[in-house]
This record gives structure tokens, C-alpha cells and sequence, in this order.
């Protein structure tokens, strides 16, 4: 390879390749392709051959030749280039350097600022939480501003729609109760304690908790999807900017249509449970369905009803909390839905089961 | 040469066209723009161009060119990489250039649309003229012979972006690229085009063809006229 560069009375002479540069040369050290260090240098000057047409790995090249020797403080002319090539440098390196601040953070900032924003996501979510709680008196009074036909249209959603899955989960769930008691209590001969086992954990914990975490992942995912898109189109702004708030006219309704229609659900649910756990002792326990019923009436208390139905109001209030929480907060952007929807489910469930264990200890502490 | 002849296109999304009897040549070299009303079909023509949508009869044919790049509207970048990885991609997919290099020549088109510095930030973090800056960018990664840009103007303060337009000129006069340009920015047309195609939402055809002073004078639909008067050059 011909010397790229040489000195000549003040002035660095580069010899252009009649191909222009090699772009791979972007990629080293400008000393090792020939460029001494030191010297006072006032201008370079570009030999070319006429039929060198330029690229741009021509233009980046001189870019970053100019940007090494100017990095000293003296001011380097330029001469020998096509006019479009002093354009097409003059645009690059004329343009204002990126404000300062744009430094990643290093793992002990990041650790930091994760913790402060959730306290902030954690007060937001208490916030969010008084604020609906406020509103409830509005609603009673029928003074909210919530549009009927959006309460229709997140009951059907909560409802009408949610009824086949809740149905399969819970009838599946029964039967897996039933098939693993019915083999440990038939070794006792107390196989009719199946109806127990079934009828008390299904009533109890189970269809609430399994119910719960079926709407987290269908019903309180949409919400935050919804609500996150509506985010990212500025339609939450829009109706701040009307005086309304977001907690009123798409929190509250949504709060409460879980929270109202889960009790329904769990319901529904405990039917499904109790079939599932019938359908399978009766074939392999030799049960009679009269004798599985007046079992199960035996051993499933008003108290286990009640523990059930209360938690299940209090999960469906939670998983649209949660799920609204997280549409309000998400970034405007597709992927901030994607976040938002998948922290919604996430941290409904975690919060359906650290709920479900305080309503244990409580449960524990009151003998009931 | 003509790097791209349009012959009798009918196009649209589904089944239902938008724009039919489309005919244009375009050479080497040239700045074309598509302009038109809202919602005529203008990127829907420049999604059939480039394949992304397949036209409802007619054909688009390409000659000599060595590679397209494409400016989408709201940049499209790949929010899962950095800017500098997003403008790297298409030369590290290509592999030709060791990965230095590659670097370097991302860094240097970076600063050409003004986002030097800011190679490490990630799409979320910019704003829309930036993004779309920085699409620009990851366009011109591979040196292309076309290029297409989908309202480039959009986002951009009048700053950045007469200085897209220049850009857009010495790429063009120094590499000698085609640029097909889809925009509403009467200020930037004159600036740059050499010709453009008029579509009417309407009628649902072309309604003028040449030279954007020139249509602004005497073009026979005074739909254009009236449009291109709003800026005169």
C-alpha cells in the first residue's frame, strides 16, 4: 500500500486510493496507517485521483482524521475535496454535541433510582386506591361521571365473558382435590371425606384464589392494556384536561364491576368445584351423588362462605386496582402496553396471594 | 437512466383501492416527491414500492439500483437497541465490515443527522423528531442507491429540518442517490424536488406530474395549484 499520509511544509498531504478508503480502516488506529504523531500542522490537503468517487466511509474517514488532529486545540483547514464532500463534513461536524447527562448510570445509581420508583409506584398505588375509596360516596349518589355504557361494557367483560374459563379452571380443579384425596383416603376406608377436603379448601381457598388469578390474567390485563393504549394516545390527558378524573371515569367503574361481580363469579366458581370433585368420587369411590352432597353440606360451613365471598370482593377490587394502577403509569408507547399488561398480572397475583395469606393469619386469630 | 419506472399501478390496502392509473419514471438522481391530500394513498404508493404491500395490478420495476433504504414514518426503530446498534444492525447483518468500523460509520451518519452523543440512548428515550432523525440514519447505514423517505418533516423543528433537506441535496449530488420522498412540507418540496407526482384523494389518481414551480404556475388541476401556492418558491 502507497503512504496515506506524508508532511509537507506545514501541511499533512493524504494520498486518496483512486478506490477511496478501505472502510475497514475506520475500524484502526489512524497511527497505524501511517500518520506520525506531533508536529504543527494548519491544513490538510487531499490528493485524489480523478476517477475516485467518494462514500460516505470517505467522509466519516476525514471526519475522524479532522476531529484526532483538532483534538489538540489547532484549527485544521481543509483542502482538495469535492464541494458536496465539505458539505456532507461540515453538516456532521457541525452539529451541537448531545447535552450533557446523557452517561448511563452505573449499578449502584441504578439499584437507587429502582428503589425510589417503587416508593413512587407503591404511593401512587395507595393514592390511587384513597382516591377511588372518595369517589364511592359519588357513585352512591349516582353524582360520578361515569359513562353507563362504559359500565356495561367492563361488566360484560368481567362477566358473560369470563364464565367459560372460570368454569373449566374450577371444575378441573375440583376433580385434581377429589383424585388425590380419594387415593390417600381411601386407604383409611374414609373415602367419603373426599366431599370434605373438596367442599371445605375449594369454598374456603381455592375457587377464590384460582377465580382471582383467572380475571388477573384476562380481565385486569385488559384493563391495563386498555387503559395503557388510552395513555399513550393522550386521551387520559384529554379528559384531565376536561376537569375529570382517570380514577373517576375509568378506575372507579372498573373497581367496582370486579369487585361486585367476583363474589357472583366465586359462586359460580364453588358450583363448578364441587361438580368436578363429585364427577370424580362417585366412579372411583362408589359414592352415591345424595350421600356426596348431604357430605359436603355437612362439612362446608356458613363461615367457609363467607371467608370465600369476602375474598373474593376484596381479590376482584385488587386485580382492577392493580391493573388500572398500571395502565395509568405506563410510558407512551406500544411497548410501555406490553409492560404495563404484563405488570399488571404479575403483581395482581403476587398481591391475590399475600392477600390470601393475611386473610389465613386473621382467619387463624379469630378461630373461625 | 431510469432507476425506477411505475407502470399503470392500482394500489390499497385490501381489497379496496386507493389510487389507480399511477405511471412515473424515475432517474438517477433525482428527488421525487409524492405529495397529495391526506389519507390519498401516498405512503400506501411508497409501501408498494418498496414491497411491502402488493400492488392491485400494475407493476414497479427497479434498475441498477444497488440497495434501498427506507426512512419510515415514525422511524420504526427496534426499541430493544440502542440507537448506535439500531443504525449498526444492517451492516452487522450484512457482515462485511469488522465490527470497529462498523461502529465508526454508525457513529459518523449519527452525527450527520445531528444525534451525535446520543448513541446510547435508547428509542424510548427520544423524542419524535429525534427518532425519526435517528431512522434516517439506519437508512443511509448501507450507502443505499434509493432512497425512500415517508414524511421526513414530521416531527422536525424548521431547523433540523432544513438541514435534512441539505443533507438530502449532497447525498444526492455527491453520491448520486434517488430519493422518493412522500411530504406535505410545501417549503421542503420546492427546496429539494426535482419533480413530483400529485395524488388526489378525490379522484383517486395522479392529477399532475413534473417539476413543483412549474406545476405551481400551470398545472391544469388548480387543486394543485392551490396547493402548491401556499409557500411560493
Amino acid at each position: 500500500m502507497d503512504p496515506l499520509f506524508k508532511a509537507q511544509a506545514g501541511e499533512l498531504v493524504v494520498a486518496m486510493p483512486e478506490r477511496g478508503i478501505d472502510p475497514a480502516w475506520l475500524g484502526r488506529p489512524l497511527a497505524e496507517l501511517g500518520l506520525e504523531a506531533g508536529g504543527r500542522l494548519s491544513a490538510v490537503r487531499v490528493e485524489s485521483p480523478a476517477a475516485w468517487r467518494w462514500k460516505t466511509a470517505d467522509a466519516a474517514f476525514f471526519a475522524r482524521l479532522l476531529g484526532e488532529l483538532e483534538a489538540t486545540g489547532q484549527k485544521i483547514a481543509l483542502r482538495g475535496l469535492p464541494p458536496e464532500l465539505e458539505k456532507l463534513l461540515a453538516l456532521a461536524r457541525g452539529a451541537p454535541p448531545a447535552a450533557a447527562g446523557a452517561r448511563p448510570p452505573g449499578i449502584r445509581e441504578r439499584v437507587g433510582l429502582r428503589a425510589l420508583s417503587q416508593a413512587e409506584d407503591a404511593r401512587a398505588f395507595v393514592a390511587l386506591l384513597g382516591e377511588v375509596v372518595l369517589l364511592l360516596p359519588r357513585f352512591v349518589a349516582a353524582r360520578a361521571k361515569v359513562r353507563r355504557a362504559e359500565l356495561i361494557e367492563v361488566l360484560a367483560e368481567s362477566s358473560s365473558r369470563a364464565l367459560p374459563i372460570v368454569a373449566v379452571v374450577n371444575l378441573l380443579m375440583g376433580a385434581i382435590l377429589a383424585f388425590v384425596g380419594a387415593v390417600q383416603l381411601k386407604t383409611f376406608g374414609a373415602g367419603i371425606y373426599v366431599a370434605n377436603l373438596v367442599g371445605i379448601a375449594s369454598v374456603r381457598e381455592l375457587t377464590p384464589i384460582l377465580t382471582a388469578i383467572v380475571l388477573a390474567g384476562r380481565t385486569g390485563a385488559s384493563f391495563a392494556a386498555r387503559i395503557a393504549t388510552m395513555q399513550g394516545n393522550e386521551e387520559v390527558d384529554a379528559l384531565t384536561a376536561l376537569g375529570v378524573s382517570p380514577a373517576e371515569f375509568l378506575v372507579l367503574p372498573r373497581v367496582l364491576a370486579l369487585s361486585l361481580l367476583m363474589p357472583l363469579l366465586y359462586v359460580y366458581g364453588c358450583g363448578f368445584a364441587l361438580l368436578g370433585g363429585m364427577a370424580v368420587s362417585m366412579p372411583v369411590l362408589d359414592v352415591s351423588a345424595t350421600a356426596y352432597v348431604a357430605q359436603t353440606q355437612q362439612a362446608v360451613a356458613g363461615a367457609h362462605f363467607a371467608i370465600g365471598a369476602l375474598k373474593a370482593f376484596i381479590f376482584g377490587a385488587l386485580v382492577a386496582l392493580v391493573g388500572c394502577h398500571h395502565g395509568l403509569r405506563a410510558p407512551r408507547s406500544a411497548a410501555g402496553v406490553g409492560a404495563a399488561t404484563t405488570s399488571a398480572v404479575v403483581n395482581s397475583i403476587i398481591g391475590v396471594i399475600v392477600l390470601d395469606a393475611v386473610f389465613a393469619v386473621c382467619a387463624n386469630a379469630l378461630k373461625v | 437512466m431510469n432507476v425506477i419506472s411505475i407502470e399503470d399501478l392500482t394500489i390499497g390496502y385490501g381489497p379496496h383501492p386507493v389510487q389507480s392509473a399511477i405511471s412515473a419514471q424515475i432517474g438517477e438522481g433525482e428527488i421525487f416527491a409524492v405529495v397529495g391530500d391526506s389519507g390519498s394513498g401516498k405512503s400506501t404508493l411508497l409501501r408498494t414500492m418498496i414491497g411491502l404491500l402488493p400492488p392491485h395490478s400494475g407493476r414497479v420495476v427497479f434498475q441498477g439500483a444497488s440497495s434501498l433504504g427506507v426512512l419510515f414514518q415514525n422511524g420504526a426503530l427496534w426499541t430493544s437497541m440502542s440507537v448506535l446498534e439500531n443504525v449498526m444492525l444492517p451492516m452487522d447483518l450484512q457482515g462485511e465490515l469488522p465490527r470497529a468500523a462498523r461502529r465508526a460509520l454508525a457513529r459518523f451518519k449519527l452525527a450527520l443527522v445531528g444525534l451525535a452523543g446520543d448513541e446510547d440512548r435508547y428509542p424510548a428515550s427520544l423524542s419524535g423528531g429525534m427518532r425519526k432523525r435517528a431512522g434516517l440514519a439506519r437508512a443511509l447505514a448501507l450507502d443505499p442507491g434509493v432512497l425512500f423517505l415517508d414524511e421526513p418533516s414530521a416531527g422536525l423543528d424548521p431547523l433540523a429540518l432544513r438541514r435534512l433537506d441539505e443533507l438530502v441535496l449532497s447525498l444526492r449530488d455527491g453520491l448520486g442517490i434517488t430519493v422518493v420522498v412522500v411530504t406535505h412540507e410545501i417549503e421542503s418540496l420546492y427546496r429539494i424536488a426535482d419533480r413530483m407526482l400529485f395524488l388526489d384523494g378525490e379522484t383517486h389518481r395522479p392529477v399532475a406530474l413534473g417539476v413543483p414551480a412549474e406545476l405551481a404556475r400551470s398545472a391544469e388541476s388548480a387543486k394543485v395549484r392551490e396547493f402548491l401556492s401556499r409557500v411560493m418558491p
